[in-house]
């Protein structure tokens, strides 16, 4: 129980992004009516994404720092689970984009493929998919340790810029582009409604924690099968 | 350590000078693509000269940044590591392919204002932007050859692990290139891009000498 609260904080906190994201009010715009529920869940992979992605870099560093085997598994696990809620997070937007975009603005499918932002999600599931590629073409544990590692790092450092920076400079059809008053709508207090904080925030944490769940598992999994091989 | 960093890279061009025919070959590599363009294309539009140049760009570099790390044998490696700090050795090896990509920028450039029309307005800014942009494909390949350096099927890899990478940086570029073709950018934002990727370059240099130390040690 002691180590168990935040599994079962996930667990309620889901409940109540569940049943409350669907029931209770939500603000009435024009194009997103409904849809604008969506944002429990779409917004969430991609926050939950980020910071699986930021787990796995730490464990990377500390893996080159220490060159403990745990550390590599840490990394290499939280980086798995982070590719799994972004492409969540594309499906989620994907049907968002064909109720709003496509089917009321009337955007072509090639001007919403050249969304920023989408081309920045793409370049961070291409790199988790080049480190595992990476991984998988390195037999020597140690070595594929120390290489991912390299990888690891020097990936999440450039595609920090490309996630944070590059979308804010052009024009982009997901609110918060340059022009709009906004920054950022996820994180910005005045452009979101009340009504959706009360739910949107807690949301961020129970998909984030069940991320965390998730790669614990994978983990534990995965140094069962190494037992033999870290006592050795 | 500037003595040595230098040696080095004496012993890259003079490596270099000595076996020309890596050196011809990629010369080659260069005008048969372009010459395969021309056939197949003749007076593309100014976006689509951009898109193909840089495409292009990134080929080359692949073929001449790759070799850096994958030619050094396993003998030889050990030596340099018995002489030389490793930050010594990626400082050189960074220094070399940008020299290197550089010259095969500038050699790509005439051969397609030679071979495909020319939409450049502004020439002499074009030619800054692609000194810019070889120095800062060059450097992320270099890494990236250090580190598929020891992978197998690494000739491959350095394509999967490096195109994702230089993604941002080649579309800044490309964005940055429009300013050289008449196109109208608003106040400062030419010199906005310019400094955004000469900061990632900043970044890819900083992170290459953390990091190397790490592939380094066996």
């Amino acid at each position: 129980m002691r180590k168990s609260w935040w599994k079962i904080l996930s667990f309620i906190l889901l409940a109540y992004t569940i049943i409350g994201g669907f029931l209770l009010d939500v603000p009435r715009l024009p194009i997103l009516n409904e849809s604008i529920r969506n944002l429990y869940f779409h917004v969430c992979m991609w926050f939950g994404m980020m910071i699986l992605f930021i787990i796995s870099f730490i464990y990377s560093i500390k893996y080159l720092r220490t060159s403990n085997h745990r550390n590599d598994i840490f990394a290499a696990n939280f980086a798995a689970v982070g590719s799994f809620f972004g492409v969540l997070g594309y499906a989620t937007g994907t049907i968002w984009a064909n109720y709003t975009w496509i089917s009321d603005q009337n955007q072509s499918l090639a001007s919403v493929l050249k969304e920023p932002k989408l081309i920045g999600a793409a370049i961070a599931l291409l790199i988790y998919g080049a480190y595992f590629v990476l991984r998988g073409s390195l037999t020597d544990i140690d070595k594929r340790a120390r290489v991912s590692a390299v990888y690891n790092i020097f990936a999440f450092a450039m595609l920090f810029p490309s996630i944070w920076i590059v979308p804010r400079l052009v024009g982009s059809l997901h609110p918060g582009a340059p022009g709009s008053d906004s920054g950022n709508p996820a994180l910005n207090f005045n452009d979101i409604d009340s009504r959706l904080r009360i739910i949107f925030y807690p949301a961020i944490i129970g998909w984030t924690l069940l991320g965390v769940w998730i790669a614990t598992i994978k983990i534990r999994l995965q140094l069962l099968k190494d037992k033999t091989l870290m006592n050795a | 350590m500037n003595n040595r960093i230098l040696t080095l890279l004496k012993k890259d061009i003079v490596l270099e000078l000595r076996q020309q025919h890596t050196f011809y070959g990629v010369l080659l590599y260069i005008a048969s693509t372009i010459f395969v363009l021309f056939l197949s294309i003749d007076q593309p539009a100014a976006n689509i000269w951009n898109g193909l140049f840089w495409v292009i760009q990134l080929f080359v570099c692949i073929n001449t940044v790759a070799k850096s790390f994958l030619q050094e044998s396993k003998g030889r490696m050990l030596y340099f590591y018995s002489v030389a700090s490793p930050v010594e050795f990626i400082i050189s090896k960074l220094l070399y392919n940008i020299i290197l990509m550089i010259v095969m920028s500038i050699i790509s450039l005439a051969l397609f204002f030679i071979f495909l029309n020319n939409p450049v307005s502004n020439s002499l800014r074009f030619i800054g932007i692609v000194i810019l942009g070889g120095a800062s494909i060059s450097m992320v390949f270099t890494l990236m050859s250090a580190i598929a350096g020891k992978a197998q099927q690494n000739a491959a890899l350095i394509a999967i692990l490096g195109f994702p990478v230089i993604l941002p940086q080649l579309l800044l570029l490309m964005k940055l290139s429009k300013a050289a073709f008449a196109e109208v950018f608003k106040e400062g934002a030419v010199l906005q891009l310019a400094s955004l990727i000469i900061g990632l370059d900043a970044l890819v240099v900083v992170l290459a000498i953390i990091l190397f130390p790490y592939l380094w040690k066996e």
